[in-house]
């Protein structure tokens, strides 16, 4: 902790502060908008808000972030407009994806963030290709791609992992561990008990990480991104984590965890955790925190009106961007 | 590739031995059918990339890297290896550009080996068009020739769109007697071509076909047939401004495809031909295609797989009276 609190710049760590309550923010606000019917219910990634924030707080724009079906988190934390996201989840013709994609495809290139992917596991080989385009065009830019434990299982993975390590390419594989892949028990489908240790067999470092800490996140995340930026090659991050709701909007998690199993993860919540961390170590404030909180609220009303005073796109929208060009 | 420092080739053994060039083991396949022979050595390891058996994983770098500025060159040997990059292709390739609302481009070409050919049997020797063709967002072509086959790679490579090519087994080592000009040019991607003019019939060939479809209008020749043989050449998009144009003129076509029959390329032709040309044929369309069963070893039976010359002939004969 004392490591931390010397080495982290007071900048990195309130930006932390604020996407990890901006994330939280937001997804409360898009589970209100599915149950008032608004929209369908989303991947809430209330809970695991910690992973993409300590890792994207090293990454420049022209960084890729690949995501999942759970990837709100993901966007906020690489920057992407929440306007515009909001605007996507209602559908809207001002959503970054012009209202064609939704919750499981965001997207915004100009921040680097080259999708959200509604197949388990289908984004890994697309990051280990970007981390490919960066390393054949010479760039130090490094890819990020954010999966789950259940997505640990695909073959996707393992063939990335090889491939990125035979041509020695600058990606983070991070698995966000949140014990569940939909109802099934990390514990029953991962055998070995780590995603971590697979590492080994790619000839690649493979580190578990506190998912709840966006300070050791950081940590482990700005070895392993220095690391690629070198041109030392790929690292596997597991984090362990915790997602407080159920699978997807309508999942109620209860049957098949207990209350209790779930109050001891909220009882390590990486909000708590990072406001507890900035007051003992006197970078901020409670009132400065509070203020911060009241403007991530105030941010994610002005998103949501944006979103609902948008326009939905135009008929024509539907044939459009099919292909680039068609005769 | 000379031109564009940006494109990349890359699958099993597009060069092969890879690694082992201090030993003096350099390009030994140049790819499964020898196709990218030679680029190593001019394109270097970068460029000219050989991946492990991993389809899922190189098809979705080459995905990535197309998302992330290069243009891939992507050889997935045999089109039935589908089975294990179909993901990649269906769920990626094809959408991302309009699920991401046209923000990213995938200026991509997957190559795909096709058709029955000396005993490849049931997983090595499809052509599965219609699978890629139905999805949106993929363009597919098929040359049928020397020339068609260059200047459809060119423009394939050079599209900013996603494109599979399709490269007949069965077409390499035919001697075509054809002049292949030495510069760079591009066919156009969605344009069929007439390679045979006659009033009597159309014959609508893919690929190897296109071939049997000219050989079969020969033999109608000499029975006083002018048969006029429309070499599809793009499978997505289709040209049905000449198709249409021919029958138009004909009133009478025959698809020749050595495709599964059903949901084929040749139903879709077929429904096209009915439904825009109904009033202008003078019979219904007719298919020849590969029977609704996998491809057999046996030399035997795998003759009788694909359209031949004589089934083409005889079925033109049937509605030609």
């Amino acid at each position: 902790m004392t490591k931390s609190q010397s080495s982290i710049p007071k900048d990195t760590l309130m930006w932390m502060y604020e996407t990890l309550v901006l994330i939280r923010r937001f997804e409360e606000q898009a589970k209100r908008e599915a149950d008032q019917g608004r929209i369908l219910g989303t991947h809430s990634a209330i809970g695991e808000e910690a992973t993409p924030t300590g890792i994207c707080a090293h990454l420049r724009d022209d960084d890729y972030v690949l995501g999942n079906h759970r990837s709100h988190h993901h966007c906020i934390a690489k920057g992407v407009d929440i306007n515009e996201m909001m605007a996507e989840l209602l559908g809207k013709a001002t959503g970054t994806n012009k209202g064609k994609g939704g919750t499981m495809h965001i997207a915004d290139a100009t921040k680097g963030m080259l999708g959200a992917n509604g197949v388990v596991g289908s984004n890994i080989p697309v990051a280990t290709g970007c981390a490919l385009s960066a390393k054949v065009q010479g760039k130090d830019n490094v890819s990020v791609v954010f999966f789950g434990d259940g997505a640990s299982s695909q073959g996707s993975l393992h063939e990335s992992m090889n491939l990125a390590s035979i041509w020695n390419l600058p990606v983070l594989f991070v698995c966000e561990n949140n014990r569940y892949a939909e109802s099934t028990p990390f514990e029953y489908a991962v055998a070995g008990q780590s995603v971590a240790n697979r590492a080994a067999g790619y000839g690649m470092p493979g580190v578990t990480v506190d998912g709840q800490n966006v300070i050791e996140v950081y940590e482990v995340a700005g070895e392993a991104v220095e690391r690629a930026r070198r041109g030392e090659g790929p690292t596997l991050i597991e984090a362990m984590t915790y997602r407080y709701h159920g699978h997807f909007g309508a999942d109620n998690p209860r049957g098949y965890r207990t209350a209790e199993e779930q109050k001891y993860y909220e009882d390590k919540d990486c909000i708590l955790y990072m406001e507890q961390f900035l007051i003992e170590s006197g970078v901020a404030t409670k009132e400065r925190l509070e203020e911060i909180d009241n403007d991530a609220k105030a941010k994610v009303i002005k998103a949501t009106q944006f979103a609902i005073d948008s326009p939905y796109p135009d008929p024509s929208e539907l044939l459009s961007d099919v292909y680039i060009k068609y005769p | 590739m000379r031109e564009d420092s940006s494109t990349i080739v890359m699958g099993i053994d597009v060069a092969g031995a890879a690694g082992k060039a201090d030993e003096g083991f350099i390009d030994p396949f140049g790819g499964t059918f020898a196709m990218t022979k030679g680029l190593i050595q001019e394109f270097g390891t970068s460029r000219v990339l050989d991946t492990p058996i991993s389809e899922t994983g190189f098809v979705g770098a080459g995905v990535g890297a197309a998302a992330a500025g290069l243009r891939p060159l992507v050889d997935m040997m045999f089109v039935g290896f589908i089975g294990v990059c179909g993901d990649q292709i269906f769920n990626n390739m094809a959408k991302m550009h309009y699920m991401f609302g046209g923000k990213v481009k995938l200026p991509i070409t997957i190559q795909a080996q096709t058709a029955a050919s000396g005993g490849n049997a049931a997983q090595h020797s499809e052509t599965l068009y219609s699978i890629f063709a139905h999805f949106p967002g993929l363009k597919c072509v098929v040359p049928s020739d020397p020339y068609s086959a260059k200047g459809l790679q060119i423009a394939a490579m050079k599209d900013d769109d996603p494109v599979v090519i399709f490269q007949s087994t069965r077409l390499m080592g035919v001697n075509f007697d054809q002049h292949v000009p030495e510069e760079a040019y591009e066919l156009p991607i969605g344009k069929s071509r007439i390679v045979k003019t006659g009033d009597d019939v159309t014959l609508i060939g893919i690929g190897t076909t296109t071939r049997t479809c000219i050989q079969a209008a020969e033999s109608l020749a000499k029975q006083g047939y002018q048969a006029e043989v429309v070499d599809l050449l793009s499978v997505s998009p289709i040209d049905e401004e000449t198709i249409l144009s021919s029958i138009s003129k004909t009133r009478k076509v025959v698809i020749v495809d050595e495709d599964y029959p059903k949901c084929s390329v040749a139903s879709e032709l077929s429904a096209l031909s009915a439904e825009k040309a109904f009033d202008l044929l003078d019979a219904p369309p007719v298919r020849v295609t590969a029977p609704h069963a996998s491809i057999p070893y046996s030399s035997v039976l795998e003759q009788l797989h694909f359209p031949s010359v004589e089934t083409v002939t005889k079925a033109c004969r049937e509605i030609l009276g």
